[in-house]
C-alpha cells in the first residue's frame, strides 16, 4: 500500500497551504514592525504585564513607535494598565484597529473582546477540551499578530503569560524565536523559575536582550537578576523599585 | 489527509463536505477508477480540533476574515466588541446589496460579536453574484455553498 508522500496530488483540503497561508499572513503583517520583543518569565507575579506596558509607554514618550500584544489571553491585564478607553475594533478587509492606550501605544488584548468579567471560553465540545483549547489559544494568539491593523511600529512588546507554552507557539507562529525580555524579582525562588525559561529560550534561538529585576528593595530579598545575568551572560537593563518614577521607564526602554 | 482506494491503488478526490450541526463532520472520497466512495467521520472532539487550528476539511471557501477564529469561536464575547468599516448598511448602500426583513431578521439572531462577519460573507457573496436582495433562501444557499458552519 502506498504511503502518504508516494500520493503526489495534492489534498483539495490543501490544510498544509492552508497553515502555510497563515503563515504568510502574520509574516506580512508584522513586515513593517521593526523588532518584536517578547516579555517574558518562567515565573507569575514577577510583574511582567506591569513591566511591559510601562516599558511600551517610555518607548512611545520617546518617539517610537509602540505597540502591545496582550498574549496572557486567560488573565488579560495591558488595557487597565494602559488605561485603553473601551470602544468598538473598527474591523475592514484590512484587519482590525489596535485599541490606543496611555502615550498613543497601540494595544490588543483579550480583555478588550470578552465581556466584563466574563473567562475566556470557547464553544464546542467541553469533555475533553484539553484536546482542542491549546490550538484554539495558539490560533487566537496567531490572529492577534496577523489579523490587527499594527501599521509601522518600532517596536511589537509581547506580553507572555507565565510558564513557556505560549512562547513556543510564539516561536512556531513567527517562524522564528522572538527576541526575549525576561522578568524577575529578587528571589531564589523567581531566579530558578526564570533560569528554566531563559534557557528554553536560549535553546530556541532566542536573543535574550537582557533582564529586568521587578520589586526591588523591599520584602523580596535576593540576587537573581545578577545571578542569571552571570549565568547567561546578559546585562541587567533596570531595576525596578516599587515605586517607580517615570525615569526609571525611560532609562530601561533607552537601554532595550 | 489523503485517502487511498487500495483495490485500484488510486488516490481518491474529495468529495463534500456536511456539516450535520451536532458538532460533528462528514466528507466524502471518491476513487476516480471504480467510483467507491466512503465518508470520513468526525466526533465533536475531532472536530473541534480541526477547526481550533483555523483551517477547514475541503479546503476554504471564503477569504479568511480578520479575527475569524476568535470571532467565531469565542463564546464570551462582548457585543460591542467590533464595529465593521465595510459600509454593508442594513439596507444597503452603493452597490451593496439589499436585505429582506426576514434576512434581516434572521441576521439579528447571530451574536452580536460575530454578526459583523457573518453579514460581510453573505453581503460579499450575493455582490459577487450579483444578488440585489439576501434573503433567507439566498442565505441557505449561500451556507450550503460555502460551507458555513455556525453561521
Amino acid at each position: 500500500m502506498r504511503t502518504y508522500h508516494q500520493l503526489t496530488n495534492p489534498d483539495r483540503s490543501g490544510l498544509l497551504d492552508q497553515i502555510l497561508t497563515q503563515r504568510r499572513r502574520v509574516a506580512d503583517r508584522l513586515a513593517g514592525v521593526r523588532r518584536t520583543v517578547a516579555v517574558m518569565s518562567g515565573k507569575g507575579g514577577v510583574g511582567k504585564s506591569y513591566v511591559t506596558a510601562h516599558l511600551a509607554r517610555a518607548l512611545a514618550r520617546g518617539g517610537s513607535a509602540t505597540g502591545v500584544l496582550d498574549a496572557d489571553l486567560n488573565g488579560p491585564t495591558i488595557p487597565r494598565l494602559l488605561e485603553t478607553p473601551h470602544a468598538p475594533h473598527r474591523t475592514s478587509d484590512e484587519g482590525v484597529e489596535p485599541a490606543i492606550g496611555l502615550d498613543g501605544v497601540k494595544c490588543i488584548s483579550m480583555a478588550l473582546l470578552l465581556e466584563d468579567g466574563a473567562p475566556l471560553s470557547f464553544k464546542g465540545p467541553s469533555a475533553e477540551s484539553f484536546v482542542w483549547r491549546g490550538a484554539m489559544e495558539a490560533s487566537a494568539l496567531r490572529e492577534f499578530l496577523g489579523d490587527v491593523n499594527w501599521g509601522n511600529l518600532d517596536t511589537l512588546l509581547l506580553d507572555l503569560p507565565p510558564g513557556m507554552q505560549r512562547y513556543i507557539e510564539l516561536c512556531d507562529i513567527l517562524g522564528k524565536p522572538p527576541a526575549v525580555l525576561t522578568v524577575t524579582i529578587p528571589t531564589p525562588e523567581s531566579r530558578d523559575a526564570v533560569r528554566r525559561a531563559m534557557r528554553a529560550a536560549v535553546e530556541q534561538g532566542s536573543e535574550i536582550v537582557g533582564i529586568v529585576e521587578n520589586m526591588v528593595g523591599r520584602e523580596f530579598t535576593g540576587t537573581a537578576a545578577d545571578d542569571l545575568a552571570k549565568e547567561f551572560d546578559r546585562p541587567v537593563l533596570a531595576r525596578i523599585p516599587w515605586h517607580p518614577i517615570a525615569d526609571t521607564w525611560s532609562a530601561l526602554a533607552t537601554r532595550l | 489527509m489523503k485517502f487511498l482506494c487500495v483495490d485500484c491503488d488510486q488516490q481518491m478526490a474529495f468529495g463534500e463536505r456536511q456539516l450535520p450541526g451536532d458538532g460533528t463532520l462528514a466528507a466524502t472520497f471518491k476513487c476516480p477508477t471504480c467510483g467507491r466512495v466512503v465518508a470520513l467521520l468526525t466526533n465533536p472532539m475531532e472536530t473541534q480540533l480541526v477547526s481550533s487550528l483555523g483551517v477547514v476539511i475541503g479546503g476554504k471557501t471564503v477569504p479568511a476574515q480578520p479575527l475569524e477564529t476568535v470571532r467565531t469561536m469565542v463564546a464570551t464575547g462582548r457585543d460591542d466588541a467590533f464595529e465593521e468599516g465595510t459600509g454593508e448598511g442594513a439596507r444597503g448602500t452603493g452597490t451593496a446589496p439589499l436585505w429582506s426583513g426576514d434576512a434581516q431578521e434572521r441576521l439579528a439572531r447571530v451574536p452580536n460579536f460575530v454578526r459583523g462577519m457573518v453579514k460581510k460573507i453573505y453581503a460579499d457573496y450575493a455582490k459577487e453574484r450579483g444578488i440585489v436582495e439576501i434573503t433567507p433562501a439566498i442565505m441557505d444557499t449561500a451556507r450550503a455553498e460555502l460551507g458555513l458552519e455556525g453561521m
